[in-house]
């Protein structure tokens, strides 16, 4: 049941480096995701997944065509107000976790409360909540040398939803984990997905994962090769 | 989210301790340089204060010989014309406002009792001189006016003479050898201890100015008159009187200088003061110069932090932190750092006053404002060194800083 469009791209392009180093990341870009839409994005190395995702979770600007965002033409906004918008209505999940180091589990969600200004004792409970929806009660104080894979990549989807944002993107989360952790990630965010109603944007090489989306766009030299609803999972 | 800040950057001075106390020494150093420089160098200018008012506070010392000036005390054209009792005359007859006053002549000479000896200053002068002084005698009885005129003699003993010949014992009644003559102790003197020139100013022998002039220095100079002015009356206005009458006693026409000098004794503290004070101040200023050099530190390894969190930077702008929250981050780290090592350095800083106060018997004198100054000294230092490094990781391109290793 998607919604009204979130994210729309019109002819976007993203260029590196002049001349006969130029790159063209992406060369012409049009898609649409609809809200509480589960998008998987795959294609092969260097295709412009990565450089995509950045552009669609305001990290980054195209170099030509429009972006928008929620009807906010969000590739022509100044890097403060970028933030501000990520802060507001994005999430992110990367392969690496990208928790604080020597910081605990509740102090790495409690993170993006800070910068939105949320007093100390609400930041602590909301953590919380976030932790115990990705199952993590117990762990709060673990700092992420103390915790597996499986349970940092809980901690930073933990992060990701503590703000209910409406656009989770995940740039292989499961790329670094083992087969049984990977499925346990794919039925967190399908839950998340399905009951929070969050838009999910996620790359991934491994056709299994992207089985768990509704839906899934194959990039390939810049260009979307093809956009197909997933085939259900065996 | 200041106190968060603040929070977050002793976390992390903590999770580096050894490199933050090092990135402190700079500081420190500094600060406890400049500390413990100022705070001896005020105490040093208490103690000379002190010491100069043990010389008499409120006194004109006149002298003869045209005053020190440009070209020296006395020049080759001049003979010098010494004080005389009518100059004293004069001065007791016709001034006013002061509370005494009294002639001094002395010199060096050898003091002996039994088979003991002790060089010491012995000073012809009159019953007055105690007062002129603030001097007290701690028993006896000082000279009488008889015995002033008619060159009786009978001294006045310091403690160190004393000491030199009688131990903790009466001195009293006793007779010393003074030169070729001898005289009768009839009182000790209070003991007063060293001036800040190093002079023993217990060491002294009082004795009738008359015996003096007539048994050891064999002339009836006078050289100093020692005025010691009342509490009405600054030193600033009796020493124009002073100079006034003595040029008419002795007959000085107008087109010519003064062949005396007065010295005010309140003006030379204040010189002494406010040179030892400039004294302070350009040492401290040399000291501020390695608080530089510990900014310059405080920038360096803020810039290694900023590289070594830049994926932390990252993570922070990808979760939609502002520009000026990184910003503030960095400077609140690197002003929490240098105000820590400020801190330090005051703290070593005034032990070393303290120690240089027990060490050198000047007393120990922290200011509560240089205390203040460098605490916002130290703060201010943080917060300029650690700008750019803060700027730099604000500006970081938050796609660079998460895919920095
Ligand atoms: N900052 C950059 N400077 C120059 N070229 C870049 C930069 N970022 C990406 N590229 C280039 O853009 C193209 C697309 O890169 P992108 O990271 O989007 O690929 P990807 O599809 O995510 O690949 P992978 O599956 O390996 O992650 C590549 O050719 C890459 O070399
Ligand atoms: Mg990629």
């Amino acid at each position: 049941m998607p919604g009204p469009v979130l994210i729309s791209f019109d002819k976007v392009w993203k260029t590196y480096g002049q001349g006969e180093a130029r790159v063209h990341a992406l060369a012409g870009v049009d898609l649409a995701i609809r809200k509480g839409e589960f998008v998987a994005i795959m294609g092969p190395s260097g295709s412009g997944k990565s450089t995509a995702m950045n552009i669609i979770g305001c990290l980054d600007t195209p170099t030509a065509g429009t972006y928008s965002f929620e009807g906010i033409d969000a590739g022509r906004l100044d890097r403060n107000r970028r933030a501000l918008l990520r802060n507001l209505y994005v999430g992110f999940v990367f392969q690496g976790y990208n928790l604080l180091p020597r910081t605990t589990a509740a102090e790495n969600v409690e993170l993006p409360l800070i910068y939105r200004g949320v007093a100390r004792s609400e930041r602590h409970k909301l953590a919380m909540q976030a932790l115990a929806e990705v199952g993590l009660v117990g762990r709060e104080h673990h700092t992420p040398a103390e915790l597996s894979g499986g349970q940092q990549q809980r901690v930073a989807i933990a992060r990701a939803i503590v703000t209910r944002p409406t656009l989770l993107v995940a740039d292989e989360p499961t790329g670094n984990l083992d087969t049984a952790r990977t499925h346990e990630i794919m039925e967190l965010l399908t839950r998340l997905n399905g009951e929070l109603g969050l838009t999910i944007a996620m790359v991934t090489h491994e056709a299994d994962v992207a089985a768990y989306a509704e839906r899934t766009i194959r990039f390939l030299d810049g260009h979307v090769a093809s956009d197909t609803a997933s085939l259900e999972v065996a | 989210m200041i106190w968060e800040t603040v929070r977050l950057s002793l976390i992390s001075i903590r999770r580096n301790v050894l490199r933050s106390f090092l990135t402190l020494l700079g500081i420190v150093i500094g600060v406890a340089a400049v500390i413990a420089m100022l705070t001896i160098g005020s105490g040093t200018t208490e103690k000379v204060k002190a010491d100069i008012s043990k010389l008499g506070s409120n006194l004109l010392v006149v002298r003869s010989g045209r005053p020190a000036g440009p070209g020296g005390p006395g020049g080759l054209d001049q003979v010098v014309r010494p004080l005389a009792e009518k100059d004293l005359a004069a001065l007791v007859a016709h001034l006013s406002g002061a509370r005494a006053i009294s002639p001094a002549s002395q010199k060096q000479v050898r003091v002996i009792f039994g088979t003991e000896s002790l060089t010491s200053g012995i000073t012809g002068t009159d019953s007055a001189y105690l007062d002129a002084r603030d001097w007290k005698l701690v028993s006896g009885r000082p000279f009488s006016d008889s015995e002033t005129r008619s060159g009786t003699g009978v001294c006045l003993v310091g403690e160190t003479v004393r000491q030199q010949f009688f131990g903790a014992g009466d001195p009293e009644g006793e007779i010393i050898r003074v030169n070729r003559t001898s005289c009768k102790i009839i009182g000790l003197l209070e003991p007063k201890g060293y001036t800040g020139f190093g002079q023993d100013q217990d060491n002294v022998v009082l004795m009738p100015l008359a015996a003096y002039q007539r048994r050891i220095a064999g002339n009836r100079d006078i050289d100093n008159i020692y005025i010691a002015a009342d509490e009405r009356t600054p030193t600033t206005e009796l020493q124009p009187r002073v100079e006034d009458i003595l040029r008419d006693t002795r007959r000085i026409t107008p087109d010519r200088d003064d062949d005396f000098s007065i010295r005010d004794m309140t003006q030379i503290a204040d010189a002494m003061a406010s040179a030892t004070t400039t004294m302070t101040g350009m040492l401290g200023a040399v000291a501020g110069v390695s608080l530089l050099v510990g900014g310059i530190g405080i920038m360096n390894i803020m810039l290694v932090s900023v590289t070594e969190r830049t994926r932390e930077i990252g993570i922070r702008l990808a979760i939609g932190a502002h520009e000026k929250h990184i910003l503030i981050q960095f400077l609140v780290e690197a002003t929490v750092l240098s105000l820590l090592g400020g801190i330090i350095g005051i703290l070593i800083g005034l032990a070393l006053a303290g120690i240089a106060s027990v060490a050198l018997t000047i007393p120990f004198a922290p200011s509560p404002a240089v205390i203040l100054l460098a605490v916002g000294f130290s703060a201010l230092i943080g917060m300029v060194f650690g700008f750019f490094p803060a700027l730099r990781g604000a500006r970081l391109d938050p796609i660079d800083a998460l895919r920095h290793e």
